[in-house]
């Protein structure tokens, strides 16, 4: 018996997956201070785990009602469909970004960096780097998030099929699809060398995870998570990695860290979602669960407004943050990179991905009301893009 | 606003009695210095240092050079062995010998590290790495495992390691993702025990402090070689004090690197 997606929109999905497009945007910024903010360098996970997390929970939510109501065929079109959206978005950003080192080739010329201006010797070969490109193989600085989502969101509906059907049965293919990659090392091969930077073998798993607790997930291991010894668990495991990562930025603390203990710990592999990644988020995530209930007041406040506009519509608000990271990225250079213009950079690209996610609110709204659409109340018109 | 900051600090470097002993240039350069101290010993220079006989190999890519007739005199290893005798004084002999090839990888540097050490018998090698393998996508843990086999050729060579890390360009800054092998150089000269030129922060301090525009398209190489003598006076001060590091652990206990270990 397929389980009943819950009705009604979570507007904390909304909300973090907006906060989480932001620091994405400021994290992509290079050399930049108001980078510290986020949490990244406060502990293992950063913005990506949400992103990613919150993803799979919509994809489940939206989709899972289509599968349920009108089948598979018609829900897997929709997410293909999906999919191809997000694959025409990525191209769009490298062609933004063949044009940003095309001028970059054409116009900066600098003894000191003759080694660093090979980057541009992919335009001497367009054939191979868009080919490649296509191919979802050659990622570009920063541009490694959306071919992550569309594999994971090109593979989702059979594991979606799985997920109705028996929900444990599918969490536990993810989990050995993710071991399995860790034992054997597996990862999808890159241009010109080595591998994706996201693996999505191992990426899965938080995906397929965000899908199980839409699913009807959350409700079974609610108590599980709200009990107090997890909770403790979860404050004890944050002190510890905030502990850690403040020996990256203070070497002089790292004396602190026993040799065997370090040696056990390190690398905390970003690729391959180490399991401390995981942990941290999911240590996140119990926290948000006790202090941020489902009918916060706060919700409704316009305080959070803009950064939930910007969560329902995460596809654009995500290439546009890309996008602004780079012509950020220009000001600091062509113009100054003090300290105040980061933080005028940084407030003016929030300011205008929330402006955009405003305008695509009001666009989608209008176009709505021109031709209503019958039949189940479209996730779309909610803001509920997976 | 860039001239008005370096005018500032080296106001502040002469208030604070720097600049008339090093030379403004030289305190230009210290701006960064704070970034620059040897974590861990040197004991095969320190040796050298006393048989008054230094040898040392630069190995590295195209950023531990400079294009040009005069480039090769100019860029840093060159500095580095004008500021080592300087420090040292003129009883003792430095040969500094650049061994750059501009494309190559870590992995492909460790062959270049075993020829060294058979053509030159270095009691140092300066090992510069990861701008080339960021840019190709290399593995960060491949890059990783170069990094420490590169590291056994040299120990059992009987040779002392410095790393030094990628150059600050913040034109490229969001081109090429350097994050993952700063992280693999900085962890393996942590847990291998190699003091790490810091050349990204050095840089990047020299850019925000307004000490070197290095943001400017430019054909002209005067910044450039401004760049590489500041550089080749910093490592010139990281050798000596690492080697000096070396003599405290032999005759004391009670030194920083000493107790460090002790408190594991």
């Amino acid at each position: 018996m397929p389980p009943a997606v819950p009705a009604g929109r979570d507007l904390r999905l909304d909300l973090f997956r907006g906060l989480a497009l932001w620091l994405i945007y400021l994290d992509h910024i290079p050399s930049n201070m108001v980078s510290w903010v986020t949490i990244r360098n406060y502990g293992f996970s950063d913005a990506t785990e949400i992103f990613v997390f919150i993803s799979g929970y919509t994809a489940a939510y939206v989709y899972g009602r289509e599968m349920n109501n009108r089948g598979v065929v018609v829900a897997s079109a929709r997410i293909l469909k999906r999919t191809w959206q997000l694959y025409v978005a990525h191209i769009f950003l490298f062609v933004i970004y063949m044009a940003e080192i095309a001028y970059v080739a054409a116009s900066f010329d600098n003894p000191l960096y003759s080694e660093e201006m090979g980057i541009l010797n992919f335009l001497q070969q367009p054939d191979v780097t868009m080919i490649q490109a296509m191919l979802l193989k050659f990622k570009p600085a920063n541009m490694d998030v959306l071919p992550l989502y569309i594999i994971l969101l090109g593979l989702f509906p059979p594991m979606l099929w799985l997920l109705l059907r028996n929900a444990t049965l599918a969490l536990a293919a993810s989990v050995s699809v993710y071991i399995v990659a860790w034992r054997f090392d597996l990862n999808f091969p890159a241009y010109p060398n080595g591998t994706w930077v996201f693996n999505p073998m191992a990426w899965q798993l938080l995906f397929v995870f965000g899908a199980w607790c839409a699913l009807g997930g959350a409700e079974r291991i609610g108590p599980l998570a709200r009990s107090r010894p997890v909770f403790w668990l979860a404050i004890a495991y944050l002190c510890f990695a905030f502990l850690i990562t403040m020996t990256w930025y203070f070497p002089r603390l790292a004396v602190y860290v026993p040799k065997w203990f370090s040696e056990w710990m390190y690398p905390i592999d970003k690729t391959n979602l180490d399991v401390l990644r995981f942990a941290h988020f999911l240590a996140l995530a119990i926290l948000t669960l006790r202090y941020v209930p489902r009918d916060w007041s706060a919700l409704s406040s316009p305080l959070m407004r803009p950064a939930i506009l910007c969560g329902q519509h995460s596809l654009e608000i995500f290439c546009l943050g890309v996008f602004l990271s780079f012509v950020g990225h220009f000001a600091m250079v062509e113009i100054s990179d003090g300290i105040a213009m980061q933080v005028v950079i940084s407030v003016l690209g929030i300011v205008a991905m929330v402006a955009t996610a405003a305008l695509i609110s009001w666009y989608k709204n209008i176009e709505g009301r021109k031709a209503p659409r019958q039949a189940t109340p479209n996730a779309d018109l909610a803001g509920g893009e997976a | 606003m860039r001239t008005l900051i370096a005018a500032l600090s080296a106001a502040v470097l002469v208030a604070a009695g720097v600049s008339p002993i090093l030379g403004a240039e030289e305190g230009a350069c210290y701006v960064a210095g704070s970034l620059v101290h040897a974590d861990f010993a040197l004991p095969h220079t320190a040796a050298a240092i006393d048989r008054k006989h230094v040898s040392i190999v630069v190995v590295g890519s195209a950023s531990s050079s400079l294009p040009g007739a005069e480039g090769a005199a100019k860029a840093y290893p060159a500095r580095l062995q004008e500021s080592l005798m300087r420090r040292l004084g003129s009883d003792t002999s430095v040969k500094v010998v650049a061994r750059t090839k501009a494309r190559d990888t870590a992995a492909e540097m460790v062959k270049t590290l075993r020829q060294v050490l058979k053509d030159e018998k270095p009691d140092l090698v300066i090992w510069q790495t990861g701008t080339v393998d960021a840019m190709l996508g290399v593995d960060p843990d491949e890059f990783q495992t170069a990094l420490g086999s590169g590291l056994d050729v040299l120990r059992a060579g009987n040779a002392d390691a410095v790393f030094v890390n990628m150059q600050y360009s913040p034109r490229t800054d969001s081109m090429i993702s350097l994050g993952a092998y700063v992280d693999a150089i900085r962890f393996v000269a942590l847990q291998r025990e190699i003091p790490l030129f810091d050349r990204l922060g050095v840089m990047k301090d020299w850019n925000e402090m307004g000490v070197f525009d290095l943001s400017t398209a430019t054909k002209k190489i005067d910044v450039a070689e401004r760049v590489h003598d500041c550089i080749g006076r910093m490592l010139g001060r990281l050798v000596v004090d690492g080697a000096a590091l070396a003599k405290t652990n032999v005759t004391g206990s009670g030194n920083a690197d000493g107790m460090n270990k002790d408190n594991h």
